[in-house]
């Protein structure tokens, strides 16, 4: 396969260009908040990784589906990958939440229900991604990942309403709420610039790492024919 | 219809009774396994009573569910030592009651394990718990139901993989939060003298975990079981 198009090097052109503009913008242009200082700069990267990280989820959980059901493998290449990066925005985000944490509750973890949600997500698909490496051949790794990744989601769910009645201490969201956003304009817009910049990188690595996984597919085949040949 | 799919479960929950009464490798070892666990617990923590007090509901399903992960395992791993998974592919009609099936065998085990570990723990921390049983039981069963239910469907799984024994619990307990949450506030909730109504919300969240994935789970059973 060629190397990378020149669509693709736009569009990570593109996705750094913007995450560039975003964060200059997140932690210069923007003044601080009245109350959290400077700390609470770190909304600018926080909350656009964990949008883009259950929306990695979300991808992963309809991808795996449309896998049981049509049996192709790109389907399940999408699955894997998106869990992939979605990992990896997870785990920004519980480390950008706990940087915050530190100076603004004065402690680095809180049992706090959305905090414990997104810990046990963080750990389900760590568990996603062991299992796809544990398994013996890729397409029994494909439908044991897709089972697992149909299961997440109603555990998901049910994970939010049982921390949610064991504890709750987290802000309520400011973004998505009943009676429109509370937070103010001139930090709103940098906010969703930097949710839209993130999203652009989340397309760009998922298309590459589909790439990376389709020819890593076309491999194994080549292999097996070459195996059976001679 | 149903009367088939309870006639080839039992069929199967049989089965793995039967097996397991001969052979008994599975019972005694959780029950063993069971008591060295509370032994255990009591050197981690001291024989504080006042202590032991507080963390009881902890220690209690924490015991309860390290033993059922042991039988788990053991459900589908044994079918593949003994080289009878294909033959239980073979069985005829739907999957779903090979997942029944083996679902009410480790429900089964697991509560037999609980119903030995319960009188032991009461017994070596002094708690007062005859009178709870009663509720503790219906907790206690509707917890082991939902591990269970979830914990069926992935040991089936991670018998195909490599490192299986590692990756079962890495699966299961995240998943099965909930269940554990839930089942130790209740727990909580009756050692403190909390009557069933004080844990109805505990219940609710109980019941509603078992229904979607005793229904979730033979439904995607099918993909797991594929050869």
């Amino acid at each position: 396969m060629a190397p990378l198009s020149l669509a693709a090097r736009l569009h990570g052109g593109v996705a750094v260009l913007l995450l560039a503009v975003g964060i200059f913008w997140g932690l210069k242009v923007v003044p601080p908040d009245a109350f959290q200082g400077d700390v609470q700069r770190i909304m600018y990267l926080h909350v656009p990784s964990v949008s883009t990280a259950y929306l990695a989820i979300i991808v992963t959980f309809c991808a795996s589906i449309l896998y049981l059901w049509k049996r192709d493998l790109r389907f399940d290449a999408v699955a894997l990958s998106s869990a992939e990066i979605g990992v990896v925005y997870l785990g920004i985000t519980l480390a950008t939440g706990s940087i915050w944490g530190k100076p603004t509750w004065g402690v680095w973890w809180t049992w706090d229900a959305r905090l414990t949600v997104t810990a046990i997500v963080f750990t389900m698909y760590v568990g996603y991604l062991m299992l796809r490496a544990f398994a013996e051949e890729p397409q029994a790794g494909a439908r044991y990942g897709a089972v697992l990744a149909i299961l997440g989601l109603p555990a998901m769910i049910l994970n939010h309403f049982a921390v949610q009645w064991w504890r709750t201490l987290h802000q309520p969201s400011s973004l998505l709420r009943p009676g429109g956003p509370s937070v103010a304009p001139v930090m709103l817009w940098p906010l969703v610039f930097n949710i839209v910049a993130m999203l652009v990188a989340y397309s760009y690595f998922l298309l590459e790492r589909v790439r990376l996984e389709r020819i890593r597919h076309r491999t194994a085949e080549v292999r097996l024919k070459r195996g059976r040949r001679g | 219809m149903v009367a088939e799919l309870l006639r080839r479960t039992w069929a199967m929950t049989w089965k793995d009774v039967t097996v397991e009464l001969r052979a008994r490798e599975r019972v005694n070892a959780m029950l063993f396994f069971a008591a060295l666990v509370l032994f255990i617990f009591n050197f981690a923590l001291g024989p504080d009573r006042e202590k032991l007090r507080e963390v009881a509901p902890g220690l209690l399903w924490l015991a309860f569910l390290f033993t059922g992960m042991l039988g788990l395992g053991r459900s589908f791993q044994a079918e593949r030592e003994n080289e009878c998974f294909e033959e239980l592919l073979l069985t005829p009609g739907d999957r779903e009651s090979i997942y029944y099936g083996k679902l009410a065998g480790n429900v089964l085990f697991m509560v037999i394990a609980e119903a030995m570990i319960l009188p032991l723990f009461a017994i070596l921390h002094n708690l007062d718990i005859w009178g709870l049983l009663p509720s503790l039981g219906i907790v206690a069963f509707l917890g082991t139901l939902g591990f269970s239910a979830v914990g069926t469907l992935l040991a089936a799984m991670t018998a195909h993989l490599r490192a299986r024994e590692v990756m079962l619990p890495l699966l299961l307990f995240p998943l099965t939060v909930p269940v554990i949450l839930a089942s130790v506030r209740a727990t909580d909730a009756i050692l403190n003298g909390g009557g069933l109504g004080e844990v109805g919300h505990w219940l609710k969240l109980l019941v509603g975990f078992d229904v979607i994935f005793l229904v979730v789970s033979p439904l995607v059973f099918e993909f797991v079981l594929e050869e």
